[in-house]
């Protein structure tokens, strides 16, 4: 049985280890062959920032482990347009490719086609 | 399909009350738990969106009274928000398919 | 209906704990069955049995227990996220050499495939942020 689950990642990398644990249960979703779309909104945008090194704190780099999403086969991406544009980000400069742009009314929409919403 | 939407932090202090708001759609419910309750007060910087989002976008609000009384605010909170208890919370989580948690 | 809880909390330090506690205990006298309780991230720390609260303050972690043996729950917690906060039942004591466990026995460590598996045998899934 498939069920298709919406990951919604609304917290930013390294303050908390929110974002780098939603990630683990993200990937492990994906092992077990659910229908899985990933939202990132709010704060969950930093996540996707290029050149990021936690070396000196030291954390493991959450945007590179982020950018393996395809070969577990995570393809549905989506960015609230209305998160990265209130903090100045533009899709082009992230560091994951192929995340489509959704605004609020777009997001309302993902959210009613899901079968269970997973917030992290 | 519907979801009911639950959000646990303060208006005043976070952001958290506001994401939610801009995505509730007409059907939807969202209940107000924990520090999520001072978005019941009519002096919250979210309460004029939430009195639009009752109103004209036909979204059911409610409030947790236990949260409500543990803080002190069952005679202070706008009257276009609904009062539940646990009872109400399982039942709108049945109501509704999918469960939305803001923190 | 069938329910998944996912608590992330910690226990005593937010209240988020003690309103899934609530949220169980109501989904449970209202006839609904509760298929699987998953601790993640902070949340882990409710399966320490050695969390000593003053009698004035509610003991969660033996509400949790005392909620689990009365309707034979399956109280999962992460074990990747629990064995790194130092959550541990005597087997992981064992393997990591380490001196003492402290998983109370009504809760099993288990892996993210157990919350999956609920997930996806739930009819509906509720979270428990911080």
């Amino acid at each position: 049985m498939s069920r298709k689950v919406l990951f919604t990642l609304r917290h930013a990398p390294y303050g908390s280890a929110i974002a780098r644990e939603a990630l683990d249960a993200l990937l492990a979703t994906a092992v077990f062959g659910q229908d899985i779309s990933v939202l990132f909104m709010d704060d969950g945008v930093f996540q996707l920032l290029p050149e990021q090194a936690p070396g000196g704190l030291p954390q493991k780099t959450l945007s590179s482990s982020l950018s393996a999403l395809p070969l577990y086969d995570v393809e549905k991406l989506y960015v609230h347009a209305p998160s990265l544009e209130a903090r100045g980000l533009t899709r082009d400069e992230l560091a994951l490719d192929g995340l489509v742009s959704l605004s609020s009314e777009d997001v309302a929409t993902l959210f009613s086609e899901q079968d269970h919403l997973l917030s992290f | 399909m519907s979801t009911l939407h639950t959000v646990n932090k303060s208006p005043f202090a976070q952001q958290t009350l506001t994401s939610c708001i801009n995505i509730c759609r007409a059907g939807d419910a969202l209940l107000l738990i924990e520090d999520g309750v001072y978005g019941a007060l009519p002096s919250a910087p979210t309460a004029q969106a939430l009195k639009a989002l009752v109103n004209d976008r036909k979204v059911h609000l409610f409030a947790l009274e236990p949260d409500l009384q543990a803080r002190g605010l069952n005679d202070r909170i706008s009257d276009w928000v609904k009062v539940v208890d646990y009872s109400g919370f399982v039942q709108l989580s049945t109501e509704h398919k999918t469960v939305q948690s803001w923190y | 209906m069938k329910f998944a809880l996912a608590i992330y909390a910690a226990p005593f330090s937010v209240q988020a704990s003690q309103t899934a506690l609530h949220f169980a205990q109501t989904l449970l006298e209202q006839g609904h069955e509760v298929i699987r309780v998953f601790f993640y991230q902070d949340g882990v720390h409710t399966g320490n049995q050695l969390a000593t609260p003053p009698q004035d303050e509610q003991d969660i972690t033996q509400a949790w227990r005392a909620l689990a043996r009365a309707h034979q729950l399956d109280v999962v917690v992460c074990i990747a996220t629990a064995l790194k906060r130092g959550i541990l039942n005597e087997e992981e004591a064992q393997r990591y050499q380490q001196p003492a466990s402290n998983l109370a026995p009504e809760f099993t460590l288990s892996g993210l495939g157990q919350w999956v598996e609920a997930v996806v045998h739930a009819d509906r899934v509720v979270t428990f942020g911080a």
